[in-house]
């Protein structure tokens, strides 16, 4: 395999999380799309039940099982490698923990339907997440005879930053609940993979406040929690400023030389009889106020001291070619 | 999609009745829910009400601003507001006051155990792992506790108008059900089978979850351990005091909203996602016969120099670029584009100019073109929200530059709301 220098060679679970609606399964995917460039085997999963990938590769709805949705940019001399999608529900998760560790395969079912496992999971939360991180460890942990690893790499469209704590910190969730027991003991199995060097948390976000700041306080509970690593910051809807650095404060305080913006349409052939130029300038004040804030946003963001990316806002709506743009872009910077 | 713009949203004059005295701010994550609660707030006060504004969650500046710097779960007058400054100008009116608060979902959870229980099956309960996970992290726990506080303000009586802010969550319709869920999960037959299976071993379907029953408890054991569900038999049969009670006070609380004298407003940004879930939300409420007061369509784009088509703007640009002697061409997609500063050489002065001239008409008229098609785009979609529900009535709010973080911005926002 063709080894590549990237900032998280050897990860292997790759945990995408963020504020709701940042572009967390959207970065996922193209995350996952960028690690199997180079022939790389991928797992792209889903733990939240709304079918988001399929959505975003636009394939059918998926079912509790791995199937191939997608293929990673090639290169001349290397094909891309596959991307694999799973949609992991915990009520499943469930069924097949109990028939692998017990051989229980009806049980489970009949469990499911009398709605136990509602129940158990609203009333153990911690137990809903050992099943779905679970999963996701058993895929980077599963060897396949001929190729070694199934996967060279997982990524995970997690729950928002709001959870993330608690949905990685298992082991310490269920055992508040379970001090012994078999699912304390498939808790502690699972940690070991989540506080590996082998796993990293990323956070998507975009330039406001308030997904900036639930970012550095994403990544500050995750150091306090010790050992679950917080990885890269992708700010996600990035759109460029067409002014030059040293005219945006000028902009942004109103003191833009109308004159030249009247010259420069007369020399585009627009008549500025109706007030054009003031109108124009104040559009770029209002961007240039935005771009300050978000650099204010992204000044705080570096505070953070975690490798930050920057994907651009794809015009027009997202769709593959979007996703392989972001999948590019995650690459140049490497991130992937 | 019909050419006929839907009928305009009189938010001031849903604030000035005086009959008014619940509002709801709903909608989809990250919309402006917040934000259009505290300003509807503030400007309620500013007009000489009496207000209460319960936001969930706000923006640590925002909250800030309004003087809430620790979540104590209790209403704080907000410093700063204008009041005595009616609308009719007078100056007579009433005056007006704004009182804010944030939520704190586990504490009005632990209100409730410690309000109905005696003191030391409330500690049992509040001291259970189970009674903590389902009071900090079941979903639905929040939507809950944000109508019982509702419900305690409006029991209160100090305010005329109460604003209510929900939290944030994908679809706006869990405000409507996570409590009935979390409701019924705690008088749900399963618990009760937990505690005492014995007890409801009457009916016929009950007998028959009862013959489960033995295998669910064995089940749960083998997964969980013995000691899991000892522990959750002990708060199940803590809080059976308390069953029955959470239903009544989610169904008081239902009944509140559908009263007279309760509006609930939609927010939605110009977006697919969001106007179809305000589509579902409106739906719905129509089905519950809620009283929907209208949409509100937040950070809609305005352009200013709207007279100047996109198509125009742009061939303009290109205009400008072809003159550039000898640059390559900023691609539109290409990022920034900031070409150097041209050499300076000899009597090149006014050619600097006119490149500075040229740059930063390129860039205004790139911006404009860029303005105007997202406007349009918004154009769009919400036309089809108002084609598909032509009855309900919309108001506009303008997309601000920066993020609303003072009474200031909240006041600008306020400013839409009047009468054109
Ligand atoms: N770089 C981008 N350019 C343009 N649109 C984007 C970009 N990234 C995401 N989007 C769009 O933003 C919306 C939200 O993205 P996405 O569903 O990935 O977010 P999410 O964080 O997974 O949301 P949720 O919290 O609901 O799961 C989608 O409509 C998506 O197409
Ligand atoms: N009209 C507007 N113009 C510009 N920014 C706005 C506008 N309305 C809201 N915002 C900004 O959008 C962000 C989200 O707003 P807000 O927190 O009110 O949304 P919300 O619906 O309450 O979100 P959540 O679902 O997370 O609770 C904030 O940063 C806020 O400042
Ligand atoms: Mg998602
Ligand atoms: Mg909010």
């Amino acid at each position: 395999m063709a080894t590549r220098d990237t900032d998280w060679d050897g990860v292997r679970l790759h945990v995408v999380t963020g504020k709701g609606g940042t572009g967390k399964t959207t970065v996922a995917g193209a995350l996952s799309l960028a690690l199997a460039a180079d022939g790389r085997r991928v797992l792209l999963m889903e733990v939240e039940g709304r079918q988001g990938i399929a959505q975003l590769f636009d394939v059918p709805p998926l079912p509790y099982a791995e199937r191939r949705i997608a293929v990673g940019p090639g290169t001349s001399s290397r094909p891309g490698g596959d991307v694999f999608a799973l949609v992991a529900d915990p009520e499943s998760a469930l069924i097949e923990y109990l028939q692998m560790f017990y051989g229980l395969r009806h049980a489970g079912s009949a469990l499911a339907r009398l709605g136990v496992m509602d129940f158990a999971t609203t009333i153990a939360p911690g137990l809903r997440d050992v099943l779905l991180t679970g999963k996701a460890a058993e895929a980077v942990r599963r060897k396949d005879g001929a190729r070694g690893r199934s996967y060279d790499a997982v990524v995970m469209d997690a729950p928002p930053t709001g959870r993330i704590g608690r949905f990685l910190n298992v082991s310490a969730e269920v055992s508040d609940l379970a001090r012994v027991g078999p699912i304390r003991g498939h808790a502690d199995t699972v940690q070991q993979v989540i506080r590996s060097p082998e796993t990293v948390v990323h956070f998507v976000t975009v330039l406001e406040e308030m997904p900036v700041q639930e970012t550095l306080d994403g990544i500050a509970e995750l150091r306090a929690l010790g050992g679950i690593r917080p990885g890269g910051i992708i700010v996600n809807m990035t759109r460029p400023m067409a002014l030059p650095p040293g005219q945006l404060h000028e902009a942004a305080n109103g003191k833009l030389d109308l004159a030249q913006l009247a010259i420069g349409l007369k020399a585009a052939g627009l008549d500025d009889s109706q007030g054009l130029a003031d109108a124009l300038a104040t559009e770029l004040a209002e961007q240039a106020r935005t771009t300050l804030g978000q650099e204010e946003q992204q000044q705080r963001l570096e505070s953070a001291r975690q490798p930050c990316y920057r994907l651009p806002w794809i015009s027009g709506g997202m769709d593959l070619a979007g996703l392989y743009r972001l999948a590019a872009a995650l690459r140049e910077q490497k991130a992937a | 999609m019909t050419g006929r713009s839907p009928a305009r949203l009189d938010v001031d004059r849903l604030i000035d009745d005086r009959r008014t005295r619940i509002i709801v701010c709903c909608g989809s994550g990250g919309v402006g829910k917040t934000t259009i609660a505290a300003a509807i707030g503030l400007r309620a006060a500013e007009h000489g009400r009496r207000v209460v504004v319960l936001t969930v969650d706000p923006a640590r500046r925002l909250a800030q601003s309004m003087g809430l710097s620790s979540l104590d779960n209790t209403p704080r007058l907000v410093p700063g507001v204008q009041v005595g400054d009616q609308a009719d100008g007078t100056g007579t009116g009433p005056a007006g006051s704004l009182h804010a608060m944030m939520l704190d979902m586990k504490r009005t959870f632990d209100e409730i155990v410690e309000g109905h229980a005696d003191p030391d099956r409330a500690a049992q309960i509040l001291a259970n792992p189970f009674y903590q996970s389902l009071s900090s992290s079941f979903a639905g726990t929040q939507e809950y506790m944000a109508m019982e506080k509702l419900g305690q303000l409006r029991r209160a009586d100090e305010w005329d108008l109460i604003v209510v802010d929900t939290p944030p969550s994908r679809s706006a319709l869990d405000f409507l059900d996570a409590p009935q869920r979390l409701a019924r999960f705690l008088d749900g037959k399963l618990l009760r089978l937990l505690i005492a299976p014995a007890k409801v071993g009457g009916r016929a379907y009950l007998r028959a979850l009862n013959a489960g029953f033995g295998v669910v408890t064995g089940m749960l054991t083998k997964i969980l351990g013995t000691q899991v569900l000892r522990d959750v038999q002990t708060f199940v049969s803590a809080l059976d005091t308390m069953f029955g009670g959470f239903r009544e006070r989610a169904d008081y609380t239902y009944q509140l909203l559908r009263a007279p004298g309760t509006a609930f407003l939609v927010v939605a940004a110009p977006e697919e996602d969001a106007l179809r879930e305000a589509s579902y939300f409106v739906e719905r409420l129509d089905t519950e016969r809620m009283p929907l007061a209208g949409l509100i369509l937040n950070r809609v784009q305005q352009v200013p120099a709207a007279q100047l088509s996109a198509a125009r703007s742009l061939a303009a640009a290109e205009v400008l670029q072809a003159a550039a002697p000898g640059r390559p061409r900023p691609g539109h997609h290409d990022g920034p584009s900031h070409p150097a500063p041209p050499h300076r050489g000899r009597g090149q002065l006014g050619a600097d100019h006119q490149a500075a001239s040229r740059q930063l008409t390129i860039a205004a008229l790139q911006l404009h073109a860029e303005r105007m098609a997202q406007a349009a785009a918004e154009r769009r979609v919400a036309g089809s929200f108002a084609a598909a529900h032509p009855l309900v009535p919309v108001a506009e709010v303008p997309a601000q530059p920066e993020d609303v973080h003072d009474l200031e911005g909240l006041r600008r926002i306020g400013e839409s709301f009047a009468a054109r």
